[in-house]
């Protein structure tokens, strides 16, 4: 690629007759994998003509684990555990996706306390994972109070998952049919502390930001994407709704018994890199508002499905009865076979829409183990973004869609 | 139900080209012959009543007892009446599928993705390399012959 030099503009600069047939060369600029900004390892390779960005090539793969075959080789519940550490930042959403997709399969009942405590833990998994984007995507800007308020925030939330299922991050606490183990005593407390302070919290990030010229001049008009590119890239989540275009899951094909929430969808106009940025905010304040009715209208009741085949046996009961510790024992060592099928389930996760499929030849294995992870389609959009715009907005747009590698090469 | 609609419409549109459907928990998946795939996406986006505006994902399975081992499976979605339909294509390694990015520029990495996993290839990809294993690597993993385990020759 090679551009025309054109100076006859540029005052005091009297341009040489043959100046238009200067050409320049472009330069081929790797950034990545091993990058501070990149958010993982992403790898890009990047054509620049002087500050513009002519071709951007993502580079993805180097996290890449073999989730999808592990998962092939394992029985159902013990490949739960792998969907915690795709998206680490998220893995509640993962855990509830893969197990609303065996429901499904197995055409499986979920006791109302339990659809509402996958909720709650559900929209502060969204919480803890916009905080993370928040912090990072502020600190790549230049500002760097932000990583350190979203981190101390997300620290709560963390504490709750230890509470739960005695661990920070991956706690596998949402299992098929239910829960692991009934709602701890101490959430009550903790959630509502989560409820009185993060909204002024939230209120201090925008104070910070929003209004912030340095922010504004960082991110108007950044990284804009029409509805209709955004639809065709595949984009969905907030990159989507930050286009105009107001479709979210939990709205569209509400699951876990969402349909009961009221919450508003918030919506941007210009598809840049502010609007993505004031749609996940808002997002912040709804998923508290569904936090709060989910705390207050918890159903009493049991926390899992306890009349299946399917699932392991209650706990009391194993020490107590013969077939239920031979029940125990055949879930735990055979695992169950649900019947021959394909299933696909999608729920809204703080990047996007997460997808699982799954196909089951009736084994105790399942045949195909497929996810479609939001991040893998957001960042196949990056060259869209950024491609024909300045070199420096790159990271401002890297921030801005919200990747995590561990979800994009699985 | 769309997907039923979609089904009738899609029969009337194109006789030859479906050639199974089947239902499980509510979802319907519609078989089409591999040669139509791309056509038969091109009519479900731009219908004005079925309107499947939206690629979810594309993604392959393995059959290697079948005579045409691999099936490659669209999930669609369409943004206006918030349904789903699957599509599926059987193929073997050496028939190539035609590609639906010119459909929805977002098939790119998902075709490529399978590509890179089972070896499915698609005609008409701008550029059909590997995408998550190395670009030397021969072999592809999510094949069902491909061994969990393997003795390291280092």
């Amino acid at each position: 690629m090679s551009t025309e030099l054109d100076l006859s503009g540029e005052k005091g600069l009297e341009a040489p007759s043959k100046v238009k047939d200067i050409k320049t060369k472009t330069m081929i600029l790797n950034m990545g994998p091993q990058h501070p900004a990149t958010h993982g390892v992403l790898r890009l390779i990047m054509e620049l003509d002087g500050e513009t960005v002519v071709r951007c090539t993502p580079d993805v793969g180097y996290l890449h684990t073999g989730i999808e075959k592990t998962a092939e080789n394992k029985t159902y519940y013990k490949a739960l555990p792998l969907t915690d550490r795709m998206d680490y930042l998220a893995p509640m959403m993962y855990n509830l996706c893969y197990c609303l997709a065996v429901e499904k399969l197995l055409d499986l009942e979920v006791p109302p306390k339990a659809q509402w405590a996958r909720v709650m833990l559900a929209e502060l998994t969204r919480l803890a994972s916009h905080l993370v984007w928040l912090g990072t995507h502020a600190m790549d800007i230049g500002a760097m109070t932000m990583f350190f308020y979203c981190f101390r925030e997300r620290e709560k939330i963390l504490e709750i998952y230890e509470t739960c299922g005695g661990q920070r991050m991956m706690s596998s606490y949402i299992r098929f049919g239910g829960l692991y183990e009934d709602l701890p005593l101490e959430l009550d407390r903790m959630v509502k502390e989560i409820l009185d302070t993060f909204p002024d919290k939230i209120n201090d990030y925008e104070s910070l930001l929003t209004t912030n010229r340095i922010w504004l001049n960082r991110t108007k008009g950044v990284g804009v994407i029409s509805a209709e590119d955004a639809i065709a890239c595949g984009l969905s989540g907030p990159n989507l709704r930050g286009s105009g275009v107001k479709w979210d899951v939990r709205k569209a094909n509400p699951y876990s018994s969402y349909e009961k929430f009221d919450f508003e969808v918030p919506v941007g106009k210009n598809g840049d890199v502010y609007d993505r940025y004031l749609v996940r905010l808002e997002e912040m304040h709804q998923s508290l508002k569904i936090v709060r009715r989910a705390l207050e209208g918890m159903p009493e009741g049991s926390f899992i499905n306890q009349n299946s085949k399917y699932l392991l046996p209650p706990r009391e009961e194993i020490f107590t009865s013969m077939e239920a510790l031979i029940h125990h024992f055949k879930v735990v060592v055979d695992g169950f076979r649900p019947p021959t099928g394909e299933v696909f389930q999608s729920i809204e996760t703080g990047k996007g829409e997460l997808g699982f499929y799954l196909v089951s030849d009736g084994s105790e294995k399942p045949y195909r183990w497929r996810v479609r992870a939001p991040s893998f389609v957001n960042v196949s959009a990056l060259p869209k973004l950024v491609e024909g715009r300045l070199f420096a907005d790159v990271v401002a747009n890297i921030g801005s869609i919200d990747i995590v590698l561990g979800e994009i090469d699985r | 139900m769309a997907e039923e609609i979609a089904a009738g419409i899609l029969k009337d549109k194109f006789p030859d080209s479906i050639l199974e459907l089947s239902y499980f928990r509510g979802e319907e998946t519609i078989l089409v012959k591999r040669e139509d795939i791309a056509e038969v996406c091109l009519f479900l986006r731009d219908h004005p009543e079925l309107q499947f505006n939206y690629l979810t994902e594309v993604c392959g399975v393995d059959f290697p007892e079948r005579e045409a081992r691999f099936e490659v499976v669209y999930h669609l979605y369409s943004l206006k009446t918030y349904k789903r339909l699957r599509l599926k294509v059987r193929t073997e390694e050496e028939k190539p599928v035609p590609s639906v990015t010119s459909v929805w520029p977002t098939a790119n990495w998902h075709e490529r993705e399978v590509y890179d996993m089972f070896g499915v290839r698609f005609s008409g990809h701008p550029d059909l390399r590997r995408i998550l294993m190395p670009e030397d690597f021969e072999k592809h993993p999510l094949r069902k012959d491909f061994p969990l385990f393997e003795e390291s020759d280092l």
